[in-house]
């Protein structure tokens, strides 16, 4: 590890913590005013946000319980997915497709469609080849917004459920999605798109172009309305790329510059929703520590992927090429890896991006090292906690959190309490429902994949990386993620089998944390005694690693030892 | 019901918004003030497209730089990018890697006395990421430097030089590593003339 790469971790992580802090307070603000620019000069703003709630029905002073909430928000998710499959099937006959991309067949709109519904963006397909510019901007574009905002309208009723006491409901859905629109993703996904297309981003209508080489030979290069696309990419933790090699592709990324501000982009909003969660329940230090225990797991991965990866593969070392770093390169294993990148941007790239639900990359995970390529894979089983996905993140970490205090509680033989809210068995059966369905669906998926012949067909890697690629991508779509040890080919089995992950691993821990917050809601605050678990404390955040770290990390365990660990044992 | 009529009303609205207006107004915006770059980076000479400053194009020449190697097809497709996706304990890399470092051991060592495997940086037998990684690491363009000059007949300086100026170095000196962009090298060496 150079002193020049560590600078760069060093300094993103304080750009992240200087931006995702107000961001945090802001976004409280967002959710938690209902007159939020109602008055003064942003007023017109208030003006449209009324028209919105008139043209789809709504009182905004209206709120829901959580049952209500959450089948609107199913009834939103089904219908959107519809339309976003249709427009798959039918992009061949319709406009603004100037490179004449033909319809979508049906298994793979089916899989794209739950896709990008889901926040997942896993992706079966190259964009650049498969999709028209209609299908990108109006159909995945537009998801990419929608996704992330249902997820923090869902976090923001949770988080209302545990801000209030004796209540029977936690917001109106369409108020919550109208502002994590408009007043959080839009401006944000401006600045970054203007930033992009600086560095050099493509923006434009026009259809491929084509370059007449300096050897005589002609070169066909893709491009479109990319920058818009990429910035909510980043933002909203979708991940789907215009391109097929993602944010490696120097017209996603071009410059040093363009990935730090996309790395920035990956983890801002999961940061900034756990300084708005302490803003909002007024528990600014418990926080700070929920904060301090995703920072440390996020430094871990890096730790880990980064020494691995300068270490270099097997195959590489063996070879006798010169992997060490200095002298004009940064070494390594630059397999699948942008030279402009290095291995410290790559390194922090896969950790966050695995870390937040994001699933972008910026240079391919099935290259890595058996130990860089673990770290992702079990960032991901984790269930996307550390900071997480937009709005799923924290709420995926309540159910840690719900079940650190109820082992906490155990402990000292006190009735368990966080934030002043007694914590019993209907809230514990809420947060281990939460917390442990996808594990489990990930370890069945896979193990009903490599039995299988159907399953078989899509390994690309033969062997034990044949294993790892398997679990990964059920790992990877189960947990909303997208990103993929991207040899994992389609067939019909998987992408139907990989709908069925992405659906279920959205919506189980979805409508667990809306019950949870429900449940919340309704109780009443126990004043905080001598024998109360303080959750405001450096203890709580080592429990809460703690408890990650067996929960899941446990689950993981034999899997990881099939793949990654026999991989580096190997030779 | 009411969530049917209210959802389809919201997809409408939103698609309108967020799927034409707002691509449509950041493509006016990215036109107007940074119309290079929102239309590909691409290269003209004499009127005529050679390329993008973003894309790797294949060199095959011993009078030119070449690129690292792409997995894309036919390589460096920049209409299809995609990694090599081998695993880390795989055959095919290995022989992938021994192949590309046995052809550039032919190409350059008779320029280079000495060159061994040793000294071949690993950029130089990896794929990219994208397939179209328009960069080559310093080292690899410092490897290659001997062959061009002798090839051009020019003095190494002028060549080592040429490499300097098309190096694009971190951004803000900070961000990133630096790279050696090819295309824009091999094409600063044509319009000084020489073969």
């Amino acid at each position: 590890m150079s002193g020049q790469g560590v600078g760069q971790i060093l300094v993103y992580s304080l750009v992240l913590v200087a931006l995702s802090y107000p961001l945090g307070v802001y976004m409280a603000r967002v959710y938690m005013e209902s007159a939020f620019a109602a008055r003064g000069r942003l007023r017109w703003l208030g003006a449209v946000e009324r028209g919105f709630y008139r043209a789809v029905r709504t009182d905004r002073t209206k709120e829901q319980d959580w049952k209500s909430y959450g089948a609107t928000v199913l009834v939103f998710s089904v219908l959107f997915w519809g339309v976003l499959y249709a427009i798959q099937r039918a992009q061949g006959h319709l406009f603004l497709n100037p490179d004449g991309m033909k319809d979508v067949p049906s298994h793979l709109s089916l899989n794209t469609a739950v896709s990008f519904v889901t926040n997942t963006n896993w992706q079966y397909y190259g964009g650049e080849s498969t999709m028209s510019y209609l299908t990108q901007m109006a159909g995945l574009a537009v998801q990419n917004f929608v996704s992330a905002a249902v997820g923090m309208a869902v976090l923001a009723a949770m988080v209302r459920g545990i801000a209030r006491r004796s209540a029977g409901t936690l917001g109106n859905f369409w108020v919550d999605l109208y502002r994590s629109l408009v007043y959080i993703l839009l401006p944000l996904a401006i600045v970054v798109a203007a930033i992009l297309m600086w560095q050099g981003v493509p923006q434009t209508f026009s259809g491929h172009a084509t370059a007449h080489t300096l050897q005589g030979a002609t070169q066909t290069i893709a491009r479109g309305p990319v920058a818009s696309q990429i910035a909510i990419k980043q933002l909203g933790t979708n991940g789907g790329g215009f391109y097929n090699s993602n944010s490696a592709v120097p017209f996603e990324n071009p410059t040093g510059l363009s990935n730090f501000v996309e790395m920035l982009a990956i983890l801002l909003i999961p940061a900034a929703q756990v300084f708005m969660f302490g803003r909002m329940v007024l528990a600014r230090r418990h926080a700070w520590m929920v904060f301090a225990a995703m920072f440390v797991v996020f430094a871990i991965g890096i730790g880990i992927n980064l020494p691995a990866e300068q270490h270099g593969s097997q195959v590489l070392r063996n070879s006798g090429v010169n992997i060490t770093m200095g002298h004009g390169q940064s070494g390594g294993n630059l397999a699948d890896k942008e030279v402009r990148f290095g291995l410290a941007n790559t390194a922090t790239w896969t950790v966050a991006t695995s870390d937040a639900s994001n699933g972008s990359v910026n240079g391919g995970f099935d290259a890595n090292t058996p130990a860089g390529g673990a770290v992702p894979l079990v960032n991901l089983f984790l269930g996307e906690v550390i900071f997480g996905g937009v709005g799923s993140g924290l709420y995926g970490m309540f159910f840690y959190i719900v079940i650190a205090v109820f082992v906490a509680g155990l402990m000292v033989g006190r009735t368990p309490e966080w934030l002043g809210k007694k914590i019993e068995a209907r809230e514990i059966k809420y947060a281990a429902l939460g917390a442990l369905f996808v594990p489990t669906m990930v370890l069945a998926m896979t193990a009903l994949s490599i039995v299988t012949r159907s399953g078989l067909a899509s390994i690309y890697n033969h062997g034990v990386h044949g294993f790892t690629e398997t679990l990964y991508a059920y790992d990877s779509q189960g947990n909303n993620n997208g990103s993929a040890f991207a040899g994992f080919e389609l067939t019909s089995f998987s992408a139907y089998l990989g709908a069925i992950a992405m659906l279920l691993g959205r919506f189980v821990p979805m409508f667990a944390a809306l019950a949870l917050g429900g449940a919340l809601a309704k109780k009443k605050i126990v004043p905080a005694s001598a024998g109360t678990f303080r959750t405001d404390g450096p203890t709580f955040a080592v429990l809460l690693v703690g408890v990650i770290a067996l929960t899941a990390g446990l689950m993981i365990f034999p899997a990881l030892t099939l793949g990654p660990v026999v991989e580096g044992l190997m030779h | 019901m009411r969530n049917l009529v209210s959802s389809a009303i919201a997809i409408v609205v939103i698609t309108a918004v967020f799927g034409f207006a707002y691509p449509v107004v950041m493509t006016a915006f990215g036109q107007a003030a940074f119309n290079e770059q929102a239309n590909g980076s691409l290269i003209k000479v004499n009127g005529r497209v050679v390329g993008s400053k973003l894309a790797a194009q294949e060199f095959t020449g011993k009078q030119y730089f070449h690129e690292r190697p792409s997995a894309t097809s036919p390589a460096y497709n920049a209409g299809g990018t995609t990694f090599a996706n081998l695993g880390p304990t795989s055959t095919e890399l290995a022989k992938n890697v021994k192949a590309a470092a046995d052809a550039i051991l032919k190409l350059e060592g008779p320029y280079n006395p000495g060159l061994t495997i040793h000294r071949i940086p690993v950029d130089a037998v990896t794929t990219s990421g994208s397939g179209i990684d328009p960069d080559i690491s310093p080292a690899y363009a410092a490897l290659q430097s001997r062959r061009v000059a002798a090839v051009r007949h020019l003095p190494l300086a002028t060549v080592q030089t040429l490499i300097t100026r098309n190096t694009d170095g971190r951004s803000w000196g900070f961000f990133g590593e630096p790279g050696v962009n090819v295309l824009e090298l091999n094409l600063a060496l044509d319009k000084l003339g020489g073969k």
